[in-house]
């Protein structure tokens, strides 16, 4: 006799009473999320509530990757790390703070960096992968592996007060990262957390947006961010959503057949 | 004349420092109008030093600088954002 396994374990499903109350999500958006493998590139600022909502959430599987240890500066805004895991690995700590919130999600904890040696395995098999770097070399890196593998690539960013979310899925004819900003910056130009600095709540605000679209995504609630580019300025309270495309000649993804969405 | 909202993000808007300006334009197309923000201030010629990364939306549609601006309310330059 075949026996078949539980999708939740015993006493999981009540926490998720508040998702399954929402019409748009529900026990099939729970059962979905719950059978989704998800990519988190970067436990910092971002990935810091994007890890957390989505193991509250429910994500099945949660795969995070980052070679960076836990630094006293990083605490204003890396809520998922604390003062009595300095110095360990941010994959660690993260993994820790996840399993704190929910036991039931399978948490791979990588500490590595992301290079071109192992971003397509990496890539692999996943049904949504999570930009939370902090620089475009990386950012290009995961958007190609992304590209050639067709896995959406749900990404946010931050500058000081603020934030750009959007999602690159060629593959369903939004564009890819390269189509919408085809250079890097010059050196000095766009400087980084550390030289420039970063308002503490802004990632809080970016990251949970972005945990917000990926749940959206999974479950099929509403409307995506694919072909729109979110902009938030906290500073000066400005929002702006731009329409953008896929660029015929886009040297990353101009070989892959878009399909609709 | 054309009145024109003109927005700014990240490295841009911090250099301007403002993140919104209402211009007064017979600019043909995005790239006339940059022409004339550089020479408005030094400020606006910093912003626009090196406009190889950054990106426009009229009327929040991405375009390019070569488009024209005739008819347009609300232009946007924004740069890719890098941190995380």
């Amino acid at each position: 006799m075949q026996m078949t396994v539980p999708l939740f374990a015993e006493g999981e499903l009540p926490r998720y009473a508040r998702h399954i109350a929402l019409r748009e999500i529900g026990g099939p958006g729970q059962a979905r999320l719950k059978r989704t493998s998800v990519l988190v590139v970067g436990a910092g600022g971002l990935g810091a509530p994007v890890l957390m909502y989505l193991a509250a959430a429910g994500v099945g599987r949660i795969t995070v990757v980052d070679d960076d240890s836990v630094s006293l500066s990083n605490l204003q805004r890396q809520v998922i790390h604390s003062q009595d895991r300095l110095d360990m690995p941010k994959a660690v700590s993260a993994r820790i703070a996840m399993a704190g919130i929910n036991p039931f999600v399978a948490v791979t904890a990588l500490e590595a960096r992301l290079d071109a040696g192992n971003a397509t395995q990496l890539v692999a098999g996943q049904d949504l992968v999570i930009d939370a770097t902090d620089n475009l070399p990386a950012r290009h890196l995961l958007n190609a592996a992304c590209v050639a593998a067709r896995v959406p690539l749900l990404s946010g960013a931050i500058s000081q007060w603020e934030g750009q979310v959007t999602l690159y899925d060629p593959a369903r004819d939004a564009p890819c990262l390269a189509c919408l900003f085809p250079v890097i910056p010059a050196e000095g130009l766009a400087p980084d957390c550390a030289s420039a600095g970063v308002m503490g709540a802004l990632p809080g605000i970016i990251g949970a947006m972005m945990a917000a679209e990926a749940i959206k995504l999974i479950t099929g609630a509403g409307r995506s961010l694919r072909g729109r580019l979110l902009m938030q300025d906290v500073l000066w309270g400005e929002s702006r959503e731009i329409a953008v495309h896929r660029r015929k000649d886009c040297p990353v993804c101009r070989g892959i057949k878009g399909e609709d969405a | 004349m054309a009145s024109i909202d003109v927005l700014y993000f990240a490295w841009l808007r911090e250099r301007i420092d403002a993140p919104r300006e209402r211009i007064e334009t017979e600019a043909g197309t995005v790239a006339d109008l940059m022409a004339e923000l550089v020479a408005r201030s030094d400020r606006h010629a910093a912003a626009f030093a090196d406009p190889a990364a950054v990106r426009v939306a009229l009327d929040q549609q991405l375009a390019d600088f070569a488009a024209p601006i005739a008819g347009v309310a609300e232009i946007a330059f924004f740069p890719p954002m890098t941190g995380g």
